[in-house]
């Protein structure tokens, strides 16, 4: 009997047919497409993209030439040059990232004690050549600059939960 | 001078003109079925298509023609150039001779031969070696295993095919393909052959190696199957033949079961409609379940492709030759070309 009913079925394509009903329902269902250039799907606090170095509101610059996102990056993508300033405050002379190197686990900014180094909300930064990915503190700061107030955003959403 | 005007020059330019009138729109029905599969295909897995290149991305097909014939045409160095360069051009140009003989209206046909289906029935069966002569001459494992699949695949389908062909014949008694046409006046062919039009349906699919039958090309096994090797236009030519190919068959659907030109139902404000745009539109709905079935249903085994091939359809479309024979027999229902 299971064997004719088999059969049967087969021979009448009731399951073909029930599944292309099922896709034909389907083609009138509201799309799920973003349209990515013209709108993005919403990121988390904690998204973790492009870096930045961050300034203190009078304009210094926060970070202490410390060294510990430099010992922590798993990628050795980041280097780290250190030099007394004029004033006898510790600084960095050289900063520099190689995100070609970089895997974005956001180790850096956890290590950093002045919350200096941090990966901001940016996340479309590829470029059209290899060299302009190899960023140095200039650029960093600029970033910093660019996206502090989304950084700072970011950081107090997050805040409660650390 | 006037004498080889009017006895030779005119009808060639004549018939020329045809041909264009025939090819210019099929290359753009051709274009806009690769942009339709992809907008059914995306609504189906409820994304939105191409949309970005012209107003709701008509312009797509246009961009992907031009960038393929922008590429560089890459010839293997293992490769037979001479059928490698070949095997594309036969398949489109067998794509499109078919169309030789398709009726679109009541006398709208460019050849009006007395063995229409059997020519459709050869050029398609020729379809193969385009394919075979890609996958031999390619000298790639990849390209050959597909090559291999397709024609055991081919040659399989279109045994049922016949047959399902040879049913119709039995209604129409003829094999030209307007009388066919004509013969469905009173009921299309799919009602009470509705058996044989579902097996002919399938068969075509699988003779048009799309899914859920394209084992030719299966991309997880076989990277691309007969066409790995080639690039820019030869590509472009292969992948234009498929879709004509799919357009071709369903032609023949519509002329063999649903009509051809003629409107469902002989009343007034259908029969208006002249009877191109009805062939059009059958060939359309036709088309959307070809696009329809490769949203839904994932690609056979091989062995259940022979398997349906060989143990279902063949078996299947013979007995229904023999009943529909019988039938007609039996009630004296015999076509007069026939019987007379």
């Amino acid at each position: 009997m299971a064997y004719l009913d088999r059969s049967v079925r087969s021979f009448l394509l009731s399951e073909l047919l029930s599944g292309m009903w099922l896709t034909f329902r389907y083609m009138f269902r509201p799309k799920v497409t973003l349209n990515y250039p013209y709108e993005k799907s919403p990121i988390s606090p904690r998204f973790r993209g492009e870096h930045a170095l961050r300034r203190y509101p009078n304009g210094e610059e926060r970070c202490i030439a410390c060294k510990l996102c430099e010992a922590v990056c798993p990628a050795l993508a980041i280097t780290i040059e250190a030099e007394p300033r004029a004033d006898g405050s510790r600084r960095t002379t050289r900063y520099d990232i190689d995100m070609t190197k970089c895997i974005y686990c956001g180790f850096c900014q956890e290590a950093c004690p002045v919350d200096a180094i941090v990966e901001g909300p940016n996340f479309e930064f590829a470029t059209e050549t290899r060299e302009e990915l190899l960023y140095d503190k200039q650029k960093l700061l600029a970033n910093g600059d660019r996206w502090e107030a989304a950084i700072a955003e970011n950081l107090a959403l997050d805040a409660p939960y650390r | 001078m006037v004498d080889f005007w009017a006895s030779y020059a005119w009808p060639t330019a004549k018939i020329v003109l045809y041909i264009i009138a025939i090819v210019v729109p099929l290359l753009l029905a051709i274009a806009y079925l690769t942009y339709a599969e992809r907008k059914v295909i995306a609504a189906m897995q409820m994304r939105k298509g191409p949309n970005v290149v012209g107003p709701f991305g008509l312009l797509q097909p246009i961009a992907d023609g031009l960038k393929l014939l922008l590429k560089e045409t890459i010839i293997p160095a293992g490769a037979n150039r001479v059928v490698f360069v070949l095997a594309p051009m036969i398949t489109f140009i067998l794509a499109l001779v078919a169309w030789a003989v398709i009726p679109f209206g009541p006398g709208v046909v460019l050849a009006d031969i007395n063995v229409g289906i059997l020519y459709l029935f050869a050029i398609s069966s020729l379809g193969v070696y385009g394919i075979i002569m890609a996958g031999w001459a390619s000298n790639s494992r990849y390209a050959f295993l597909g090559a291999l699949r397709s024609a055991a695949q081919m040659v399989s389908y279109e045994v049922s095919i016949g047959f399902v062909i040879i049913t119709v014949l039995l209604c129409v008694g003829s094999l030209n393909l307007s009388d066919i046409v004509l013969a469905q006046q009173n009921i299309w062919f799919a009602i009470p052959l509705l058996p044989m039009f579902v097996v002919f349906f399938i068969s075509g699919l699988a003779e048009t190696n799309r899914a859920p039958f394209d084992l030719p090309e299966a991309e997880a096994e076989l990277v691309s199957g007969y066409n790995v090797e080639y690039s820019s236009m030869a590509f472009a030519l292969f992948f234009l033949g498929e879709y004509a190919n799919m357009i071709l068959m369903s032609a023949m659907t519509s002329i063999l079961f649903l009509g051809g030109w003629l409107p469902p139902v002989d009343v007034a404000p259908l029969n208006w409609i002249p009877g191109p745009v009805w062939f059009a539109l059958k060939i359309a709905a036709c088309l959307f379940v070809f696009l329809w079935v490769r949203a839904t249903f994932p690609r056979y085994r091989y062995d259940q492709l022979m398997r349906l091939g060989w143990k279902v359809f063949l078996p299947l479309s013979l007995a229904w030759v023999i009943i529909t024979a019988g039938v007609l027999v039996a009630m004296d229902w015999l076509p007069d070309t026939i019987a007379g």
